[in-house]
């Protein structure tokens, strides 16, 4: 009874036996007998400290790194990491109805996701933030449209159309560019790549892995259909790819 | 009687979150909408008893769904706090040192104001000696507009007090660090960042306070030594 069997699933939801020992040959009595030395104070500390930290960083729409999470909240409590990782999910889960869900599982790299059902027009911040995530779903849309890939002349003509430029100051995004190449970006909702022996540089827009875990082919479609007053299986391909993903 | 978390209750919390603070009104529709959404039973105006619910499940966490009074305009709003007793721990992850220190800065300068405002000049005026790490002007200015857009800061023309989500956070922080400096209103007791003060005896009132103590007084006097109260009564234009 050596190693944990290894789930190569790609989101964490409390109770799934993911491999998250960062010593990998910890056997389940070796976890057992670390926990027994910690007290459940100093645990439900560091639990407490986890799911503060992941609000925090979450709220900013910044993905949280396994690499951070060791560094800035576990420290020396290394040795008992899945059993307070386990039990921040759950508390996520009971107190918050957010879940933990891996991104990225090769640098383990995680965002919080909602477990509640989706409602359309659910009153997020109703400023700045929605203004933003509207933009985002209109590119979201485009690219998916245009066979889940775009060239970024292809992204800013249609946005040109749009009256968002990149080269003005918008009154409500301000820098167009910044926000669309640097802070989406960052924040995973799009990956942008270099297309490679293009002079000048060219680069393909593609949806990043959290624009596929908050939202999906089924939603955009729905919306691109509403916005064009057409049914969604007006475009078949794009609707059977959406069927199939769902 | 505790009524059980449910996804009622989640949905509560997450919207709150993501605003930050709401005012009252708003969150009792808010109340009403996250009880039809999970086909949850809706206590109306029982807002007090679902949030309750709520902060029996955040308080093992150090969190807390506050209720507080806006100095501006007198009305409630709920805002989810940090309860912790460290300083500045909610905003500790958010910022860099030197973005830290500059609120901190900040906070000196309002609550050691006559008005509860610390203008901008005096605020960029600190930037440059930062000990952690100096900031240009220009870098301070956008560090003050998150700190706007975060909710920590409130600005008006050029100046800036602290926002009630702020004051709501930060109120025991602010009191154990400026003990003999930050003011309390005479009326409801809570810090007072802006407030009108006797000028006999320096006792100081929150503005909308002021209003409803005042409401049922002919003529205004000071409640603690009697002496005819200077000032305009908010309100009463």
């Amino acid at each position: 009874m050596s190693q944990r069997k290894r789930s190569r699933g790609s989101g964490l939801t409390q109770g799934d036996d993911e491999d998250f020992s960062v010593v990998p040959t910890q056997s389940p009595s070796q976890v057992q007998r670390n926990l027994e030395s910690r007290s459940q104070e100093e645990i439900n500390r560091k639990v407490t400290e986890l799911v503060q930290f992941l609000l925090v960083k979450d709220q900013k729409k910044i993905p949280i790194k396994r690499v951070d999470i060791l560094k800035k909240v576990i420290r020396e409590y290394k040795d008992v990491y899945s059993e307070i990782v386990n039990r921040a999910g759950r508390t996520l889960q009971q107190v918050f109805g957010l879940q933990m869900v891996e991104i990225d599982t090769k640098h383990h790299i995680y965002i919080l996701t909602s477990t509640l059902p989706r409602v359309e027009g659910e009153n997020l911040k109703q400023d700045i933030q929605t203004a933003k995530l509207g933009l985002l779903i209109v590119i979201l849309s485009f690219i998916f449209m245009k066979g889940n890939s775009a060239k970024d002349s292809a992204v800013w003509e249609f946005l040109r159309r749009l009256r968002v430029q990149p080269g003005e100051k918008h009154e409500v995004f301000g820098d167009v560019k910044k926000l669309v190449t640097e802070e989406f970006v960052r924040q995973k909702y799009l990956e942008i790549t270099p297309i490679p022996l293009t002079d000048p540089p060219e680069f393909n827009f593609q949806w990043g892995p959290r624009a596929a875990k908050e939202t999906s082919k089924k939603d955009i479609l729905s919306f691109v259909a509403k916005m064009q007053k057409k049914e969604p299986s007006f475009w078949i391909s794009q609707y059977n790819e959406a069927k199939a993903n769902a | 009687m505790a009524a059980q978390m449910s996804d009622a209750h989640r949905r509560f919390l997450q919207v709150l979150m993501s605003h930050g603070i709401m005012e009252g009104a708003e969150a009792r529709k808010l109340h009403r909408r996250c009880c039809e959404i999970s086909k949850v039973y809706y206590a109306q105006d029982k807002l007090d008893d679902f949030v309750s619910t709520i902060n029996n499940q955040l308080q093992p966490l150090f969190m807390q769904i506050r209720k507080g009074m806006s100095e501006v305009d007198g009305r409630t709003h709920y805002a989810l706090v940090n309860m912790a007793e460290t300083e500045i721990t909610k905003m500790a992850s958010d910022y860099a040192e030197n973005e830290l220190e500059l609120f901190r800065k900040t906070l000196d300068l309002i609550i050691l104001s006559e008005n509860g405002f610390a203008s901008s000049t005096d605020i960029l005026n600190s930037a440059d000696q930062l000990k952690t790490k100096k900031m240009k002007k220009k870098e301070a200015e956008q560090v003050l507009k998150i700190f706007v857009d975060d909710k920590w800061l409130s600005e008006r023309n050029g100046e800036y007090t602290l926002h009630t989500r702020c004051i709501m956070e930060m109120e025991q922080y602010i009191l154990s660090t400026y003990p003999d400096i930050a003011k309390k209103c005479n009326i409801c007791h809570s810090l007072a960042i802006q407030s009108q003060a006797c000028e006999t005896c320096g006792t100081g009132m929150h503005l909308p306070c002021i209003g409803k103590y005042f409401k049922t007084q002919s003529r205004p006097r000071c409640p603690q030594c009697n002496d005819f109260w200077p000032y305009e009564i908010p309100g009463t234009k």
